[in-house]
């Protein structure tokens, strides 16, 4: 078996782009395009359905929505501003605005589409929740709601990933909740979320599984991507301030799973002015790989050999490390609405250190890929503004790139004309 | 002595139930040994109505820790879709039960469903069970199925609605897999009271043989469970004597102690 056979399709020709119809809901089976659906265990089929029935009443509920906007506001800072990054648009010559989810409580946008779910999780009469998480950041997140909730949590991290990340797993545990190691397969975030999942066949009856990304089966990459759409929403009426009532040129994120990226494309997607363009890790590329599969619940680009085995993703951010991407991100690299690029370490490392000297805000490693694809592109871009989704702060991952770059602290990495 | 492959699966396994006959359909991941077609040669002497042959994938999400470890070990032994499909095709001639294959979807949409399809009934398969794969999509998959003349068994949950049930039964061929329990496959102490009430709902819906699978790990659950059924899968207790380094004689021994429990009911 392996001539690769008809799922190497390349993308469809899908005819002009729509672009009020990007970014809308998916067709009743839960696909956007040719990617989606729901991939999962009969045990699990009416649980899915359960949180579709549920959010659809929650989203159309003014009162669900008047206590997740209070939380936003009141508990985690809403809205994040928006900063303009004088000194380092000088130095490259590119307006650089950035969207500042770094300045959320918990340090990133996960826990936007956290505390949502955990109102759901309350709504549908559940008592406790199950996450995944590669870095740290949405089992912090998580860990966090549900105290500020009363859930029970448990977090499942790759045993690998518990190590590299040790302080965050004492967070969780601090924060209350179980941290339970995923020690099978490689031991990172996939198998985190095959844990995951494991956990919730067994207990769905009384569990919600709090998915931190725009991934799995249907509803959820759709469900989170509503529950980040906060961050495009604010921004495109904070750039329309900023700018005199224009948009930017382009907006840029980092793509794990997506759900950063996903939040604020839609505040654009139906401006067929403003350029999206997302940067995955050189090392988990999927979209840039471009080769459809089936995992975790959906139908996406997928990084596996030539006889559908799922391959690691290897990256210096572990919260890109995942092999997959979320499938409306395959949908949008289908019809060219969003482009993909993928980005190395050592560029990442260049931008980290840039943005840390220029405008003193340390990115996380994340979203340094966002901002080392528009240092690669400034020549291009020279002249046009850019909005970055500076999606999390590096905080967590200073150790990470100190012992990378010692006690020169990155000094010698000027930024080249 | 092979038979069409069409519809070869349910006509077996009904007429081994109507002539009085519990069903025992044992689990082996393929490729797990270099001899693991002995393995299933032995099992089939042994007394097994049918075989089910894992697909071993990276992240078998309906697995618990022993399947997980099999499926590790066989890829890890260089073990592909083609590889099994060689090997079955080398021992066809002697199984004259019917195989069922369980890959999880990826490694079907990979191959594209129809080369999957194709290449699983040359090899002598009759069945295929995808567990990643629910109603609503198996239009992915059951097209290709039906035109290469393999029969798609579906699985039923205790959590499965009654409307549910019924067209999750008439779509099932071959037999329907009733899930005993809430989670993944794996051995327990006891199957627990969800079975015998799956079982009397999937009994009272359909006449295809019902098949009761998931935490059967001794003879004695293989009888309670198989009283209110057509038939047990037994998976994980085999792939643990397996793991364990047993001879191919002891853990046909296992399966033969199976067959006796659900022979004298
Ligand atoms: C700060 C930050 N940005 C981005 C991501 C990647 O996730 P996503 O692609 O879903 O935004 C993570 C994941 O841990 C993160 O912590």
């Amino acid at each position: 078996m392996s001539d690769p056979g008809p799922a190497d399709l390349g993308p469809a020709d899908l005819g002009p782009v729509d672009p009020v119809a990007v970014m809308g809901e998916p067709d009743a089976s839960g696909r956007f395009g040719r990617f989606g659906g729901r991939f999962i265990p009969e045990t699990l089929v009416a649980a899915c359905g359960e949180l579709d029935t549920a959010f659809r009443g929650a989203w159309a509920d003014a009162g669900f929505r008047a206590e997740l906007d209070g939380l936003l506001r009141d508990y985690v800072g809403r809205p994040s501003p928006v900063t303009e990054c004088h000194r380092l648009s000088e130095a490259i010559g590119v307006r650089v605005l950035l969207k500042r989810e770094d300045l959320n409580h918990t340090g990133s946008h996960k826990i936007n589409n956290v505390l949502g779910q955990a109102l759901l999780t309350r709504r549908m009469g559940k008592q406790r929740v199950v996450a995944e998480t590669g870095a740290g950041q949405h089992g912090v997140a998580s860990a966090t709601a549900a105290a500020l909730l009363g859930l029970d949590c448990v977090v499942y991290m790759g045993e690998v990933d518990m190590e590299r990340q040790a302080l965050n797993v004492f967070r969780m545990r601090l924060l209350g909740a179980e941290v339970r190691p995923a020690s099978s397969g490689t031991r990172t975030l996939k198998d985190a979320i095959n844990e995951a999942m494991r956990d919730w066949v067994a207990t769905v009856e009384s569990t919600h599984y709090l998915l931190g990304s725009v991934m799995g089966p249907h509803p959820y990459p759709w469900l989170v991507r509503e529950l980040q759409r906060v961050i495009g929403d604010e921004a495109r009426a904070q750039c329309r301030a900023l700018l005199g009532g224009a948009d930017p040129d382009v907006v840029v994120a980092c793509v794990g799973g997506g759900s950063n990226a996903a939040g604020i494309f839609s505040g654009f997607a139906d401006l067929p002015t403003v350029d999206l363009v997302g940067a995955e890790p050189a090392g988990g590329a999927a979209v840039g790989r471009g080769v459809p599969g089936v995992v975790h619940g959906s139908k996406s680009f997928l990084m596996q050999d030539e006889f559908g085995q799922v391959r690691e993703a290897e990256s210096i951010s572990a919260g890109l490390d995942y092999p997959g991407v979320g499938p409306e991100h395959a949908h949008l690299a289908d019809t060219g609405r969003v482009r993909y690029e993928a980005v190395t370490d050592e560029e990442v490392l260049d931008a980290f250190v840039a943005l840390s000297r220029t405008e003193g805000i340390i990115p996380a490693l994340e979203p340094a890929h966002a901002l080392a694809l528009v240092l690669r592109e400034r020549a291009a871009l020279a002249g046009r503004t850019v909005l970055l989704n500076m999606s999390g702060r590096g905080d967590k991952d200073v150790a990470q790139v100190s012992d990378i770059l010692g006690p020169d602290a990155g000094a010698s990495r000027r930024l080249h004309q | 002595m092979t038979e069409p492959a069409i519809g070869r699966l349910e006509t077996h396994l009904r007429a081994r139930r109507d002539g009085g006959r519990k069903l025992l359909v044992p689990y082996v991941t393929g490729g797990i040994t270099p001899l693991w077609t002995e393995l299933l040669r032995a099992m089939v002497a042994a007394g097994a109505d049918a075989i089910e042959v894992g697909i071993p994938f990276s992240d078998p999400v309906m697995d618990g820790p022993t399947i997980q470890e099999a499926s590790l070990r066989a890829l890890e032994r260089g073990t592909t879709p083609a590889t099994i499909l060689a090997d079955l095709r080398a021992v066809a001639a002697d199984v004259d039960v019917p195989l069922v294959a369980m890959p999880y979807f990826n490694l079907v949409f990979r191959a594209g469903p129809e080369r999957f399809a194709a290449e699983a009934v040359a090899a002598g398969i009759s069945g295929v069970i995808i567990p990643d794969v629910p109603l609503e999509e198996l239009g992915e998959w059951e097209p290709a199925a039906t035109a290469a003349g393999l029969e798609t068994v579906l699985l039923a949950s205790p959590i499965t609605l009654d409307d549910r049930l019924a067209e999750l039964c008439q779509r099932s061929q071959g037999f329907v897999y009733g899930v005993n329990l809430m989670g993944v496959t794996g051995e327990r102490a006891a199957v627990g009271e969800q079975a015998g009430a799956l079982a009397r709902r999937l009994k009272r819906v359909t006449d295809k043989p019902v098949i009761m699978g998931f935490g059967v790990s001794s003879a004695d659950h293989a009888r309670a469970v198989a009283a209110e059924a057509d038939g047990v899968a037994v998976g994980s207790a085999i792939m643990r004597r397996v793991l364990d380094g047993a001879p191919v004689e002891a853990t046909a021994m296992f399966v033969a102690e199976l067959r006796a429990a659900l022979d004298a009911g």
